[in-house]
């Protein structure tokens, strides 16, 4: 169960890309953030496992405070709050199992890690997590060879493969054609659902939200404007999110 | 007919029109002071440029009858070479980490790149009287000058190298939980490999060549031999040497083209 509390960060730009956002995840639903870019979307999933430090605020996880950890308690809690990327963030020169099994690394040592020599039940976690994704037999691949797809499949393997209590997943299907997103959003939705773990999900595509959401945060410049189910995502609460339509006259990009 | 009344001109780099002549001038008058003050005197160059027939007609035709001598000095070159390169990367990895902004803390930064500077301070000419000075004359003064400039030139472009990496990949190995060391072998590492051993061979390639002149004060290699030879005034035997040189030149260069087209 993860409780955000009063969570702000400024930029040092001076940006206030959160403004105080408080919200709680219970259960194991999926939980669509929508909003338009620049709404702080990606800045908050990064402040809940500190990839980016808060300014204030509290996060807990399962009743643990985050904000405070330091060192190895840190990395522990970012190890039970795997992150899937936008851009899929694999490392493009390894293999798709070293880059499965690069979700151990919070629980091995540097030496274990160097040589490749992970324990054997990590390796078997890896290959069953590969089955799962769909894709079995594809260990030896090297990252750069895969589709967009493919690739995404890999990250989400790498995300399940770290055994979390949740799911961060920032824009998982920005960089993917319509038939994919659907597919990747489907099997992230199921397998969240079949480990038993919540999906804390940023997304710009309202229609895949509306089509896998139990429950929709709304954010406008740094706060949560709407909270609730994909039901009450009615042409005016869309405006409170993203603001007015644009006049007739202007061109939609 | 209609009035073209616009016109249109690229827009000056100088603030002032005038400043860009007055510029000029000024630059052509250093050049002039700068051959006045050298003493570029024509008639010298003249005078040394028949010494030099005089030099070349003694080289011919190269002498390679002391081939015991040159093989070993261009032995010992290679062997110079070859352990300063390792090294220098060995050394220059980790300083090269230490050295790049945008994976360590910025007080680690400061150090390493102070490393970097003080390795290529000093041309490897200098820094090889400094060391024969502190070890005396042979290889050993040698190889810790091409290592200390290896760190400089290796640390700096391997630097570079990891200060242009993918963020998004460092920040999904960190999103694991993986502490700094698996964040370097596992984000950092991979994305630089290729260019880590393509700079080996560089490296190795830059240091053939410079074993071959440091020599001349005392490090050890075919330089030694060279100025030695020079000294007697046995041209012929200078040719030899020289073109042994080349020889050793091109085909480091051509292994080393070798070796890289097989990391690509």
């Amino acid at each position: 169960m993860l409780v955000v509390t009063d969570l702000a960060k400024t930029y040092p730009t001076g940006d206030r890309a959160l403004r105080g956002v408080s919200f709680s995840v219970e259960g194991h639903d999926a939980v669509f953030i929508i909003g338009s870019s620049g709404a702080g979307k990606s800045t908050l999933l990064r402040c809940l496992n500190r990839l980016i430090e808060p300014d204030r605020g509290s996060v807990r996880l399962d009743g643990q405070e985050i904000t405070t950890l330091t060192g190895p308690a840190l990395r522990q809690a970012r190890r039970r709050m795997a992150m899937i990327f936008q851009e899929f963030n694999l490392v493009e020169r390894l293999t798709v199992m070293e880059n499965v099994l690069s979700g151990r690394l919070g629980s091995v040592s540097l030496w274990q890690a160097w040589r490749r020599r992970f324990p054997a039940e990590d390796v078997e976690a890896a290959y069953r997590t590969l089955a799962r994704v769909g894709l079995e037999g594809f260990e030896n691949k090297r990252a750069d060879a895969l589709s967009g797809g493919q690739r995404q499949r890999v990250g989400i393997a790498r995300a399940l493969v770290q055994r979390p209590r949740m799911l961060l997943v920032d824009e998982p299907t920005s960089s993917l054609d319509p038939r994919t997103s659907e597919a990747v959003m489907r099997l992230i939705v199921e397998l969240a659902a079949e480990d038993g773990i919540p999906a804390l999900v940023n997304i710009h595509d309202v229609p895949l939200a509306r089509l896998f959401a139990r429950r929709v945060l709304g954010m406008r410049a740094g706060e949560i404007v709407y909270d609730g189910g994909p039901s009450g995502l009615t042409a005016e609460a869309l405006e409170r999110i993203y603001g007015a339509a644009p006049a007739a006259a202007e061109p939609v990009p | 007919m209609s009035t073209l009344a616009r016109t249109w001109r690229r827009p000056s780099i100088w603030p002032r029109p005038w400043l860009g002549p007055v510029a000029w001038l000024a630059f052509a008058a250093f050049l002039a002071w700068n051959v006045v003050s050298l003493e570029m005197n024509p008639e010298r160059v003249a005078r040394g440029l028949s010494r030099l027939g005089t030099v070349a007609a003694g080289a011919f035709p190269p002498d390679f009858s002391r081939g015991g001598l040159l093989l070993s000095g261009i032995v010992e070159s290679i062997e110079m070479a070859t352990l300063s390169t390792l090294f220098g990367v060995l050394l220059g990895i980790p300083v090269a980490v230490l050295a790049a902004r945008n994976v360590v803390p910025g007080a680690l930064y400061a150090g390493g790149r102070g490393v970097i500077t003080l390795g290529r301070t000093f041309h490897e000419l200098i820094v090889a009287i400094l060391f024969v000075k502190a070890v005396g004359f042979g290889p050993l003064a040698g190889v810790l000058t091409l290592t200390l400039n290896s760190v400089g030139f290796f640390g700096k472009l391997l630097a570079e190298q990891i200060e242009t990496i993918d963020r998004g990949q460092i920040e999904a190995i960190r999103s694991t939980g993986a502490g700094r060391g698996a964040v370097l072998l596992y984000a950092v590492l991979p994305q630089v490999l290729p260019r880590v051993i393509g700079l080996t061979i560089y490296q190795w390639d830059i240091h053939l060549r410079q074993s071959t002149i440091i020599g001349i004060v005392g490090a050890g290699g075919i330089g030694a031999t060279l100025y030695n030879a020079f000294s007697r005034y046995d041209y012929d035997f200078v040719l030899a040497i020289l073109l042994v040189i080349v020889g050793i030149v091109l085909v480091g260069e051509a292994v080393s083209a070798l070796a890289r087209r097989w990391v690509q």
